[in-house]
């Protein structure tokens, strides 16, 4: 970005001033560290120049905002012209509690709604499951049909606030609840916007909320990449996700490198299907976790976006929007601490602006109580109120992509995105990401890095504020989510009424009907509407692909 | 008596994916020098308790994120002890508030590490509280 002549001098330069200057101070005053690395175990120089970006063109590699290879932001006008999405994940209980949660969210200033399902929902099991047992609504909101669906919106404007819903496995079928929701409340599903999670790869690398073995799990995806761009075009079909593998105890690398990829391959799958690339990427949206070591996450996300552009581009796509990547974040929930919870609400803090700082769309900031438990009404009143003083006292969202240009910074965005080709190379040996999956290899990698993390802490390698240094000893004293504990009778019950009230022949031919679609390569998204829109449960539909499918089950290594 | 290893079992019962602390603690049990089986994912109380008589074991380690510890750490203890196991030690770990932690121990889960737990915590209180 310097002329040569001018690299040359500034290299001279640095070289007697770490002679002269540096030097000599060290070996009076060794460093605090023998050695300062990041989170992925890179080591981090004294002092970055113009030297270590030498390589890089301005116009190519670094660009403007709102232009290939959008590495300064998606957006010409990024933060100044609208702020991300305040999108708090939330859900617990019945549909009735968490339906209360979203509109105290709203009234307070929340601008997207993001659904957290319980564990059966998840899995696509009903509340009356024996496999649910002791499960409902303990991370999430159970969600078991249309009418628990119906009740979970009710009196909020779907036509207008968009919303997140983090599923999986079952995720067509969740979404076709939503869809079927809106249609019945006479809104168009051409014109509800949201994005349902639907990435199942990072399901076997992580998070393990899977059901279907990896082929056909792609194939449905594939079916709601194409259903969504014909008829729901405001949707994003998929949401692929770092978080969980960053939360799985992977490094930011691994998270950039892992999730990047899983990005290719749905193009991979989708173009294979023969879907237009340009009509079904512009919905490919993504998620990121939001770490402690706040340089990185900034060059993590500057370093997503170059990557995606260049990839999208290679494999065709010639649409500007096809080439954005437009990303949800979410702080650590890995790194809250349960000791002295009210300081997590700074680590939040610097997380959440780390985020910002890279170019988020949409943000979660995490509450201080989340180490102990789902968040109580307060602690996430807090953790909305950090996004805001972020967006309206800070002054940090004024200039675009206001790190760009530093030589830090930009030095890790490339070496990032270096370490990323060097992680799809050693993919790519294994035969691809289904086989790198198969043979364990994310999987070790991850818990690799979390067991190193680990012992860096437990030896003091590496300092927890409240956890190996700067310990209290005192009684913890938040207030602590209190559910209604009438809500799981009332969803069985609920659940009771609907299978006694519903049109047995219409829902069972639906089922009948989706099941053939299943067994051949019909797609399957406007039969599950149909099933929804009869009132099938969730359990029931999902019974339907598993007798089709089969179910997936992981080697226990660790 | 003979000097053998202590075997742990470590379980993951109920939907709950999240693996990470079960197989962080498995491993550092493992490094010090215990003999330990990890079950793996979607575990009943009923398979849990098969592997623990099976494989013989003197401790079982259970770990729950889901928040469904209440049912699940509670129906494995009861499970042991009906299977005439209760010299096994149940010890647990996730996120689980403090108010649930002496009912835990009421129902025989005699300790839960929370997060931000030393592992050589873990490593020393089961060889301290191993029974068998």
């Amino acid at each position: 970005m310097v002329d040569k002549k001018e690299i040359e001098k500034i290299r001279i330069e640095k070289k007697n001033w770490q002679e002269n200057c540096y030097n000599p101070l060290v070996k009076k005053k060794p460093g605090r560290k023998k050695k300062f690395e990041n989170l992925s175990s890179n080591e981090i120089k004294s002092l970055y120049t113009p030297e270590d970006i030498s390589h890089l063109s301005y116009l190519k590699d670094i660009g403007f905002p709102g232009e290939f290879p959008f590495l300064r932001g998606v957006y010409p006008t990024m933060h100044r012209g609208q702020l991300w999405t305040m999108r708090q994940f939330a859900g617990f209980g019945s549909a009735e509690e968490t339906n209360e949660r979203y509109k105290y969210l709203l009234e307070h200033g929340e601008t997207g709604l993001s659904v957290a399902f319980d564990y059966p929902t998840l899995y696509g099991y009903d509340t009356d499951h024996p496999l649910s047992r002791g499960e409902f609504g303990k991370c999430g909101v159970a969600i078991s049909s249309l009418k628990d669906m119906e009740i979970l919106f009710s009196d909020i404007p779907i036509d207008k606030v968009t919303t997140s819903m983090t599923i999986n496995g079952p995720a067509p079928i969740v979404w076709g609840f939503y869809i079927a929701n809106a249609e019945n409340r006479g809104i168009s599903k051409d014109i509800i916007g949201g994005t349902i999670q639907n990435d199942i790869l990072k399901e076997y690398i992580a998070q393990k909320s899977y059901i279907f073995p990896p082929e056909p799990s792609m194939r449905l995806i594939v079916d709601t990449f194409e259903y969504g761009s014909k008829y729901v075009p405001r949707w994003n079909t998929i949401s692929i996700s770092g978080y969980h593998i960053r939360e799985a105890g992977s490094t930011a690398v691994q998270e950039l490198a892992f999730t990047v990829g899983d990005g290719v391959e749905y193009v991979k799958w989708a173009m294979e299907r023969g879907l237009n690339i340009d009509d079904f990427a512009p919905r490919l949206s993504f998620f990121f976790n939001a770490h402690n070591d706040f340089f990185e996450e900034i060059a993590k996300y500057r370093a997503a976006r170059r990557i995606w552009a260049k990839e999208l581009k290679k494999l065709g796509a010639k649409k500007t929007r096809s080439m954005l990547m437009r990303f949800h974040t979410q702080t650590a929930g890995c790194s809250l601490t349960a000791q002295q919870p009210e300081i997590n609400i700074v680590r939040v803090a610097l997380q959440g602006l780390a985020a910002v700082l890279g170019g988020t769309q949409s943000l979660h900031t995490n509450s201080m109580d989340e180490a102990l438990a789902l968040p109580s009404e307060k602690a996430v009143r807090i953790a909305l109120r950090t996004q805001q003083i972020i967006a309206e006292e800070s002054g940090v969202t004024d200039a675009i992509d206001p790190l760009g240009g530093s030589y830090y910074i930009e030095w890790l965005t490339d070496e990032m995105e270096e370490q990323t080709y060097k992680y799809w190379d050693r993919v790519e040996k294994l035969g691809g990401v289904l086989p790198a999956i198969e043979k364990g290899f994310y999987q070790r990698e991850i818990a690799q890095a979390a067991y190193k993390y680990q012992k860096e802490i437990d030896d003091k390698k590496r300092t927890i504020v409240g956890v190996n240094d700067y310990q209290l000893d005192e009684e913890i004293d938040i207030p602590i989510l209190k559910m209604d504990e009438k809500g799981e009778e009332r969803q069985i019950n609920r659940l009771k009424k609907l299978r006694k009230d519903r049109n047995k022949q219409k829902y069972e031919r639906n089922l009948e009907k989706l099941r053939k679609a299943a067994e051949g390569d019909e797609n399957t998204m406007p039969h599950i509407l149909d099933c929804v829109h009869s009132y099938a449960t969730l359990g029931e539909t999902c019974r339907v692909l598993r007798d089709v499918f089969g179910e997936y089950e992981e080697p226990a290594i660790f | 008596m003979v000097d053998r290893k202590v075997r742990v079992l470590v379980a993951k019962p109920g939907l709950d994916g999240h693996d990470r602390g079960a197989k962080i603690v498995a491993r550092a049990l493992r490094d010090a020098g215990m003999e330990v089986i990890y079950t793996g994912l979607h575990q009943t109380a009923e398979m849990i308790v098969e592997a623990a008589v099976q494989e013989d074991v003197d401790v079982v380690g259970l770990s729950l994120l889901s928040g469904a510890h209440m049912t699940l750490f509670v129906d494995v203890a009861k499970l042991l002890k009906q299977k005439g196991m209760s010299d096994v030690l149940v010890v647990g770990g996730g996120i689980i508030p403090e108010g649930d932690v002496s009912k835990l121990k009421e129902e025989g889960i005699s300790a839960v590490f929370g997060p931000g737990t030393h592992c050589d915590e873990i490593v020393d209180y089961i060889i301290k509280n191993v029974k068998r």
